[in-house]
């Protein structure tokens, strides 16, 4: 009880925050300390997101197709080289380093070259959001993989277990804590990642609606999809807390 | 008739011999304690006897066939109770059945069935941090039983609990080996727990370690608590403790 208050109490100071903030920003533009083209108000702001909802919603639906089928990518390619990794040392010797490497390559560097690769469609997006997703997970899973319990282990090789087995019954379910914390990273990555794929080329999407109203110099739309975006990966990260929550019931508890 | 005999054992870590020519046997429904302090080198011969590492030399039987460096032919539970946290008792319980091959619902069906006789209803659906430590316990012993009924090595089973907890969790252990007879041999440094459970005890001292002595506790079973306080008791104590001082 009196740690939920305290939750709540937290939450009322971040919240207290962002208002203060949202003041202190309408009241510089009201007084018309800047001019307004350059920093709309967060009344104009909110008044943009109302009137273009429905093609906010409309570019928003692109972009989460694109984010989840990338994510989905991400998370099969990062389960498999993790499970590829951990069961062969010298796979692991050999290619952790070059995947570390991909990893310092920028977003939207390689992104001009996908869409030269593959065109405007969803591939090259798709493909730059497996890029950047597969990572925390795959890093997720090998440390959860590798920081299984010996005795656990040497419990199950004494029951006659093979290594399948150990997989299975030790190594998989002991690491999904792991996982989902990789993955709520993975999940942001996605959204970004859509976002700037598609500011390189495309025909739909919240990257290109952001083009096309940078160029008009809408700045009120601007603030508003940027909103959305942060909007979008809020919920994202909330929905991965959730599943974590529902998958691993036993951490909870451990915690307390 | 002897159900597990271990013949001249030796293990050796980088250069360092741990264990040197171990002999002993176990009896079909004996329980049989191996007494040594802290890092004497039990556990390396537990490990050897469960097949997960091969012995430098000797030769391990079990009714009268080598299983040295066999896992999967004797039980065996280790110092912590190692239910794993994201198994309710049940399914923890079930697991060597499920490794073994079993359908998952068969292995369940079977663990079920022996909820009751070991203490454990109503734990079925519950995770492992939502039960007592001696609760844990039970559900290790008897997922160990599930393993193999017919020989059951166990590592200081008990010493993670406290005291008050270990000596109710006595009682209940002399009560269900009663029950099912578990040829079982376990190694304790508890010289107490020891003289209470077993009918036999091997010393296990020296470095390399080697079995020193072996004591026959002559006591009726089932036994109850009371044993700890005849002068009976008292006396295979003092027996144990001047080996020990003479050895060390």
């Amino acid at each position: 009880m009196k740690k939920k208050f305290q939750s709540i109490t937290n939450k009322l100071w971040a919240f207290s925050a962002v208002a203060l903030l949202v003041i202190i920003w309408q009241t510089v533009c009201s007084l018309g300390l800047v001019d307004s083209f350059m920093l709309p108000s967060p009344i104009d702001v909110i008044s943009a997101l109302i009137s273009e909802f429905p093609v906010l919603a409309e570019h928003s639906l692109v972009t989460l197709g694109e984010a989840f089928s990338g994510l989905a990518c991400g998370i099969i390619i990062g389960f498999f080289i993790a499970v590829v990794m951990d069961r062969f040392e010298p796979v692991y010797k050999a290619f952790y380093p070059l995947i570390v490497l991909t990893q310092t390559v920028p977003t939207v560097a390689i992104a001009p070259l996908l869409v030269l690769w593959f065109g405007y469609e969803m591939m090259p997006k798709i493909i730059l959001i497996t890029v950047t997703t597969f990572f925390p997970i795959t890093v997720g899973l090998l440390t959860g993989f590798k920081s299984a319990d010996t005795d656990s282990v040497n419990l199950l090789r004494a029951m006659g277990a093979d290594n399948s087995q150990i997989f299975r019954h030790i190594k998989l379910p002991g690491a999904l804590p792991q996982f989902f914390s990789g993955l709520r990273i993975s999940a942001s990555y996605a959204v970004v990642g859509a976002v700037i794929s598609e500011w390189l080329g495309g025909f739909a999407g919240l990257g290109v609606y952001m083009t096309r109203v940078k160029k008009a110099y809408s700045f009120d739309k601007m603030f508003a999809v940027i909103i959305l975006i942060s909007v979008i990966s809020l919920l994202l990260m909330k929905l991965v807390d959730y599943l974590n929550k529902r998958f691993t019931p036993w951490e909870r508890s451990r915690k307390k | 008739m002897s159900i597990l005999e271990v013949n001249g054992v030796s293990k050796s870590f980088e250069d360092e011999k741990i264990i040197t020519d171990v002999s002993l046997k176990l009896n079909e429904g004996e329980i049989v304690a191996l007494l040594g302090m802290s890092g004497s080198g039990k556990t390396t011969l537990f490990n050897a006897v469960a097949g997960l590492t091969t012995p430098d030399s000797g030769e391990i039987m079990l009714n009268g066939e080598s299983i040295v460096g066999v896992p999967g032919k004797v039980s065996y539970m280790l110092q912590k109770d190692l239910l794993l946290p994201y198994k309710n008792i049940l399914d923890n319980v079930a697991l060597p059945l499920v490794i073994r091959g079993e359908k998952k619902n068969d292995a369940r069906k079977k663990a079920a069935e022996l909820f009751s006789q070991f203490g454990l209803e109503g734990t079925e659906h519950k995770y492992p941090f939502q039960i007592s430590g001696g609760m844990k316990q039970r559900a290790a012993l008897l997922r160990t039983y599930l393993f193999s009924e017919k020989v059951a090595l166990l590592d200081e089973p008990f010493s993670a609990l406290d005291m008050l907890t270990k000596a109710s969790v006595h009682e209940w252990y002399l009560d269900i080996m009663d029950k099912i007879r578990l040829s079982t041999l376990y190694i304790t440094h508890d010289i107490d727990e020891a003289i209470l459970l077993s009918d036999r005890i091997y010393l296990l001292t020296g470095k390399p370690a080697s079995i020193t002595k072996e004591i026959v506790i002559d006591e009726k079973k089932p036994r109850n608590k009371d044993f700890r306080l005849t002068e009976k008791f008292l006396d295979y104590k003092r027996e144990i403790i001047s080996c020990l001082d003479a050895q060390c």
